[in-house]
């Protein structure tokens, strides 16, 4: 049984008089510990595929089975608990909210899920040490340069023990040493098991991932996995 | 999410911003503090009014000449033309009743008043001797009128402590000739200074027996008759003794009006109270200004915090999760602005109390429950919408927004 299995997925928006189809008939499976890249031009629907993935966006029509559970059939409610259990995001522009420190902003999926505040700050310092934040736990976020930004959000991401990494051009805003090092995080959360989905349109970037996924106009045009 | 943790959420929330939390606040405790300080002028006056009146005796009952057919007090029975008149020896007989203290009868006038060819006008009481204890006024010098003076007509005065000042200056004036009138009178007494009650001072009084009143103006009837009863639970029977003795004196016939002092201050404390309540109606409006200024701050917080609450949203929080920590904001500024508030409106109270001692400005409970009550009522009223939008939004596009 794969981890995500979608079938059929349909994805139109309304702008302003003329209709766009951001996902045509989408049919993807991608199993547990994978390391996919989804790569394309602008406007080509990796965004919106990662959004649906995520359970922000709902799809217009099709079936999308998370771990062999239907998610488009699911309440609000369920689908933030999954967002909350099972998913993590890292965003191009980090997503920090910037009055909280470091520290706090690790504890949010912490905060939100209801966990004790014992525990919480356990995990959120075993995250700081993990990430080697631990000298900037106390920093807010414009205390911080971007690498440091990205690499809260990870811990961020991660605090839950998600199943699967959602990265929306994790190193868009970041320069190449740094984005480097991003990476490196990433890769090595996914050799530890965590299945990784990262969208960028950077060729170098896709070319590190195991299977790349190539989309055009709402469709996925291509897909190739590095044999090894 | 805990309930602590929303707590402290919605506070790092309103901290994160202090110019438009404590813009916010500030607008919140005006409203409050206005409800508090306009109530506690209110009030004050209904209280300074009854006190007034207290200061006259709380269980008096008072004779008014003519038949008003109207219950309660209104202008037209303070002003009455007679068929019959209440006479001196009226009051006299209602000293017979059991349960009446003190009678004393009013004649009320004004005259001139002349010493040593020093002239002023003053207003003169004709009454007798219980007058004293049944307005509860003090003497600062000599005696008051002789007791057992009804049908005399002595020719003695008390003089108010203004009088005194204005024609003796530093001079004692007891036993001293004074004119008023066409008639030469000796003072034997001084009031104290600073006796009040129904809003005259008896600072410029001069007062005479009953009888001298009666014939220097020429008249039969009495002003009124204030009768001090013993207790106030006894005055419902007494009224009716007293109606009972007056109407025989009278041949059978009503033509006179009984009223008690409770009645007049109910009626007073009746009009202050709605006056009060109107006043803080007024003051409310500033309360749902505040409300809807809550309501705008906590809208542009919303937009301006879009990508946060997307974040939130991914981060796995439920709708009413995002609700619940807007409304909480809400609620905290507002019960802030609540707190702040009542201390201002208590501290604008007291600075009154300060400056018009005599002016018992104290907000009513009431209105310092109703005032917060209404900051936190608007406050989440209007939080409600902002919070709803903030709930309702989109992840998808809240998260594109930088």
């Amino acid at each position: 049984m794969s981890l995500i299995q979608l079938n059929g997925i349909d994805r139109t928006f309304q702008l302003g008089d003329s209709e766009v189809h951001a996902l045509r008939q989408i049919n993807l499976g991608i199993d547990a510990g994978e390391y996919v890249a989804v790569m394309g031009p602008s406007g080509s629907g990796k965004s919106t595929l990662l959004n649906l993935l995520g359970l922000l966006d709902r799809p217009d029509a099709g079936h999308y089975l998370l771990e062999g559970q239907d998610a488009t059939t699911l309440t609000a409610e369920d689908q933030a608990r999954i967002r909350s259990e099972r998913i993590g995001f890292v965003f191009q522009s980090f997503h920090l909210v910037p009055r909280l420190t470091a520290g706090e902003n690790i504890s949010l999926p912490l905060m939100l899920a209801g966990i004790a505040p014992a525990e919480r700050n356990r995990r959120v310092a075993s995250a700081l040490r993990d990430f080697g934040l631990e000298d900037r736990a106390h920093h807010r976020p414009d205390q911080l340069s971007g690498g440091q930004r990205q690499r809260v959000a990870i811990a961020r991401a991660t605090v839950m023990h998600p199943a699967v990494i959602l990265a929306d051009e994790p190193t868009g805003n970041l320069d190449r040493a740094t984005g480097e090092e991003v990476m490196e995080l990433l890769e090595a959360l996914n050799a530890s098991g965590v299945t990784l989905i990262v969208v960028t349109h950077d060729q170098v970037l896709g070319a590190r991932a195991a299977r790349r996924l190539t989309m055009l106009d709402g469709a996925i045009v291509g897909d190739e996995r590095k044999h090894g | 999410m805990r309930v602590a943790d929303t707590l402290l959420f919605a506070r790092r929330a309103a901290s994160g911003t202090p110019l438009r939390t404590g813009l916010l606040v500030l607008a919140m405790s005006i409203g409050v503090a206005a409800v508090i300080v306009l109530t506690a002028l209110g009030d004050g006056a209904r209280r300074y009014v009854i006190e007034e009146f207290s200061a006259i005796g709380s269980n008096l009952l008072i004779v008014l000449p003519g038949r008003s057919e109207t219950g309660g007090l209104n202008p037209a029975n303070l002003v009455t033309t007679t068929p019959r008149d209440l006479t001196a020896e009226d009051a006299d007989s209602l000293l017979q009743i059991k349960g009446v203290r003190k009678a004393a009868p009013i004649v009320v006038g004004s005259s001139e008043i002349s010493v040593g060819g020093k002239l002023r006008e003053v207003m003169l009481v004709g009454t007798s001797s219980d007058f004293l204890e049944v307005r509860r006024l003090q003497l600062a010098q000599g005696r008051f009128l002789p007791p057992n003076d009804v049908g005399l007509g002595s020719n003695v005065a008390v003089i108010g402590s203004v009088i005194r000042d204005e024609l003796f200056g530093t001079a004692s004036p007891l036993g001293k000739p004074i004119r008023v009138g066409d008639r030469r009178f000796r003072v034997i007494g001084v009031l104290s200074a600073g006796g009040r009650g129904m809003g005259m001072t008896t600072d410029e009084l001069i007062i005479v027996p009953t009888a001298t009143a009666l014939a220097m103006f020429d008249t039969n009837t009495l002003f009124r008759i204030l009768i001090e009863g013993g207790s106030r639970d006894e005055l419902q029977s007494l009224e009716s003794r007293v109606k009972k003795t007056l109407i025989e004196r009278h041949d059978g016939e009503e033509d006179f009006t009984l009223i008690t002092q409770d009645a007049v201050l109910q009626t007073f404390d009746k009009i202050l109270r709605v006056l009060t309540l109107g006043v803080a109606g007024i003051a409310a409006i500033s309360l749902a200004v505040a409300g809807i200024l809550v309501m705008n701050v906590m809208l542009v917080s919303v937009t301006q915090r879009t990508g946060e609450i997307g974040l939130l949203k991914a981060l796995g929080a439920t709708a009413p999760t995002i609700r619940n920590v807007f409304l909480v904001e809400a609620a905290m500024l507002s019960l802030l602005g609540a707190i702040i508030g009542v201390a201002l409106g208590e501290a604008g109270a007291a600075a009154l109390r300060q400056f018009y001692p005599a002016f018992p400005a104290y907000p009513p409970i009431w209105a310092v429950v109703a005032g917060v009550g209404t900051a936190l009522g608007t406050g989440l009223l209007f939080g409600v919408m902002p919070a709803r939008k903030a709930a309702l939004l989109d992840p998808v596009q809240a998260l594109s927004k930088r």
